[in-house]
């Protein structure tokens, strides 16, 4: 039972009653009584996914899956129509466990296991960084975290605390330093210190301004100069109630520095998680954790079974 | 931001432009193409179902179908009921008020940009020669108070902030600092809150009771989904706020929300954060954002545009003289006319791409063009006709005629002149297959002194 206590099953269900209860709820709803699909439980089933910030090619995509299913399993009753919404709307995303380690107590495949945090301002990546720290500190890794959101105005500082609460090493700068410098002093000291994890925070940046995401590849770059296979993971994060623009932010992150993963966060207030699927459907990235609060220990594994069933239960 | 949901209205309306009737089928394609780019756009779901039930509505109504052309009337009614949906005119902060300080609550959601915001917010009005203080109201994210204390540093703004983590003392004190220290603005920048946050929610209520702002403005981020319209309107709910600020536009986001988030609360969009620096803070300009919606596609879909709302058959045959090089200063007179139809001057300028870049906006005066027309009126038909007659005392005669001045008449026909030269090139350009751009006609040129 030790992935699902990883998972904090019932922390996890909590932090996603809300999403259950609007988009599957609604399903189990839409469901209820139901034993043929019709033009009418198409086009509420469509509603409900573009109204969870599915997006709509992906909610499309779905819909014309579930009818071409309907007509060639011809009988159905409420069960089996339910179960058949899940499996295909589990289709659409990504199994993180194929490509990744998302256990924090799992074995890294190399140290320093380095990892790269990005994304746009105000999503929660310092916050992320944070409870990652935590949850590595935990599983009895050692933890270096590299500060190089050296822009925005006291980021160093919020990740000097939350360094602290979870009880590992920062190297920072401060404000207005070359953020390639800090990561390269960062890798440096954990190949020196046998440090197992860097966490390497960076400023956010809208993914459209090409310097900035320049900047972005350059900091990969400077990793790698260190350190030729690193970094080992770059984690995307997006803030759950984001739009259709989530897509385009994933798209160009990817292109800059090749994102692995994704951190989907504020999923405790937001009542739609739709995004994942979308992205994780069009863009093959999966999604690795989910934040559903501000405390250090709010951030959840994500599994793409075990987030469905805790929807539908 | 609005570049990508225009060219995709642009696509939606060229499907409906281009056919010689609207009826039922084609109007409910058009209709799907413009609820799949407003979905696109992340407009809320209800709010895109209500804004194409009313566009469908007028648009197969009686007073549609005896106007010219139909596919005009849907794009007007398009543009019409998007720039309704976006608000009426600018409205400014509430601060004529003789209390010191008039405070001012900026609330929102976790990383929404409110504290950028109040620091950007702060310079502006110092800008102007008002006295604010930045008081630091989040007492719970990590160095928040030293974000706020940096930013401030950044401005020469003061900031107020207490060791305690009590948002409602923080703030009570930080006013009445403001009152001790002469600062007439005190600027109150709360922590972020979800609106299902039960303690948190109450706890912006109270500083809103102890407070009683002048202003209470709600930031969000304009990247935000569908739930801007539950979170908006919790906030709503709750604060009953007087503004919006619409954060990160700098973004490529097609800010959908910007769109429901008025139409839900009814409240205006008070002002646009586009950058990081204390400096990127931009008023909102309702009226501008809703022509920018429909305004920003390539020139191709405007002329497919501006061809419908011209009379054709005139049109052409302008562009016969034009390309013939007949083109006189009567002919000038009806094509200004013409471009009348499309609207207020700026109106049709916004919806020219190529345009916006020859004539900036707040170049653009329609007394200009009254004049230019007083001015054509006062001219004789032979004068018109052969603008190189006017002669000294032709143009006092026009001058005196119209209203202007000698010097205004000189302009114009020393424009006229230069008009002429130009369209030679374009002549040469038509003739090579190019399509008479609105970029190309005389119009613009005219305008831009
Ligand atoms: N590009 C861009 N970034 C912004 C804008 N407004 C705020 N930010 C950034 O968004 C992040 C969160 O902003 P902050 O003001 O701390 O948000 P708060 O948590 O609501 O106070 C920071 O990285 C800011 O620099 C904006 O208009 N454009
Ligand atoms: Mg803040």
């Amino acid at each position: 039972m030790g992935f699902f206590d990883a998972l904090k099953f019932s922390r996890l269900k909590e932090g996603l009653q809300k999403t259950r209860e609007s988009l599957f709820g609604k399903i189990s709803r839409l469901v209820k009584g139901r034993t043929k699909i019709d033009d009418e439980f198409l086009e509420e089933l469509e509603q409900i996914l573009i109204a969870a910030d599915v997006g709509v090619p992906t909610t499309l995509k779905i819909v014309e899956s579930i009818s071409a299913r309907a007509k060639r399993e011809r009988y159905m009753n409420e069960a089996e129509l339910d179960a058949m919404l899940r499996d295909e709307i589990q289709k659409m995303m990504q199994d993180a466990r194929k490509t990744l380690v998302v256990d924090f107590t799992a074995p890294l495949p190399k140290t320093p296991y380095v990892i790269m945090i990005v994304g746009v301002n105000g999503v929660g990546k310092t916050t992320s960084i944070g409870k990652m720290a935590y949850n590595y500190k935990n599983a009895g890794k050692s933890v270096l975290i590299a500060a190089a959101d050296t822009f925005r105005a006291a980021a160093t500082e919020q990740l000097e605390i939350w360094a602290e609460r979870a009880g590992v090493a920062i190297v920072s700068h401060g404000q207005g330093k070359d953020p390639g410098a800090v990561v390269y002093d960062s890798v440096s000291s954990a190949v020196a210190k046998n440090t197992d994890v860097v966490l390497i925070d960076t400023a956010g940046r809208l993914h459209n301004k090409t310097h900035l995401m320049e900047e972005l590849s350059k900091i990969k770059r400077v990793i790698q100069k260190k350190l030729p296979d690193a970094p080992h993971e770059v984690l995307l994060v997006l803030d759950g109630s984001t739009g259709q623009n989530a897509i385009s932010q994933a798209k160009e992150f990817t292109k800059a520095v090749d994102v692995t993963g994704l951190i989907l966060t504020k999923l405790d207030g937001t009542a739609k998680g739709g995004v994942v699927i979308a992205i994780s459907n069009e863009l093959n990235i999966p999604v690795k954790y989910i934040g559903v609060g501000e405390q250090i220990d709010d951030l959840q594994l994500f599994d793409r079974e075990k987030f469905v069933e805790a929807l539908f239960e | 931001m609005f570049e990508s949901l225009s060219d995709k209205l642009d696509a939606a309306l060229k499907k409906v432009t281009g056919q010689a009737r609207i009826n039922e089928v084609n109007i409910g394609n058009a209709m799907r193409d413009i609820k799949r780019a407003l979905l696109d756009a992340d407009v809320n779901y209800n709010v895109v179902k209500n804004f194409v039930e009313q566009v469908r509505k007028k648009s197969l109504g009686e007073e549609v179908i005896k106007s010219v052309s139909p596919s005009q009337m849907i794009v007007k009614i398009v543009y019409d009921e998007l720039a309704a949906l976006m608000g009426g005119t600018q409205q400014d902060l509430n601060l004529k008020t003789s209390r010191v300080p008039a405070v001012i609550m900026v609330a929102g959601l976790q990383g929404s940009g409110k504290t950028t915001f109040s620091a950007k917010l702060a310079l502006q009005l110092k800008k102007k020669g008002r006295n604010p203080v930045l008081v630091a109201a989040d007492v719970y994210r990590p160095a928040a108070v030293e974000q706020l204390k940096t930013l401030g540093a950044q401005i020469d703004v003061p900031v107020f902030s207490i060791e305690e983590k009590d948002a409602i003392k923080a703030a009570k004190d930080g006013v009445e600092y403001a009152r001790k220290n002469a600062r007439d603005i005190a600027i109150i920048d709360t922590a972020g809150r979800l609106q299902i946050d039960e303690d948190m929610m109450a706890e912006a209520e109270q500083l809103k009771k102890l407070l009683a702002p002048e202003e209470i403005l709600f930031v969000v981020d304009s990247m935000i989904g569908q739930e801007a319209v539950n979170t908006a309107k919790a906030f709503n709910d709750r604060l009953d706020f007087d503004g919006v600020v619409l954060t990160k536009m700098d973004g490529d986001t097609r800010g959908g929300a910007a769109l429901s988030i008025k139409t839900v609360v009814q409240k205006p969009i008070k002002f646009i954060s586009q950058g990081e620096k204390v400096d990127d803070l931009d008023i909102f300009y309702p009226d501008r954002m809703a022509q920018r919606i429909l305004g920003m596609g390539d020139i191709v879909s405007f002329v497919e545009k501006a061809q419908e709302k011209l009379d054709l058959k005139k049109t052409e045959e302008l562009q016969k003289r034009l390309l013939e090089n007949e083109f006189n200063l009567d002919d000038f007179y009806q094509q200004i006319q013409e471009i009348r139809k499309m609207g207020s001057l700026q109106n049709v300028v916004s919806m020219i791409p190529g345009m916006s870049k020859l004539v900036p906006q707040d170049k653009i005066d329609e007394r200009d063009l009254k004049k230019v027309e007083a001015m054509i009126c006062s001219m004789t038909r032979e004068e018109k006709q052969k603008p190189d007659i006017i002669n000294g005392s032709r143009r006092l005669r026009i001058a005196k005629g119209s209203g202007t001045t000698v010097q205004d008449v000189n302009g114009l026909i020393k424009q006229f002149g230069e008009m002429k030269k130009m369209m030679k090139s374009i002549n040469k350009m038509a003739k090579s297959g190019r399509p008479l751009t609105a970029e190309n006609l005389p119009f613009g040129r005219l305008m831009q002194r």
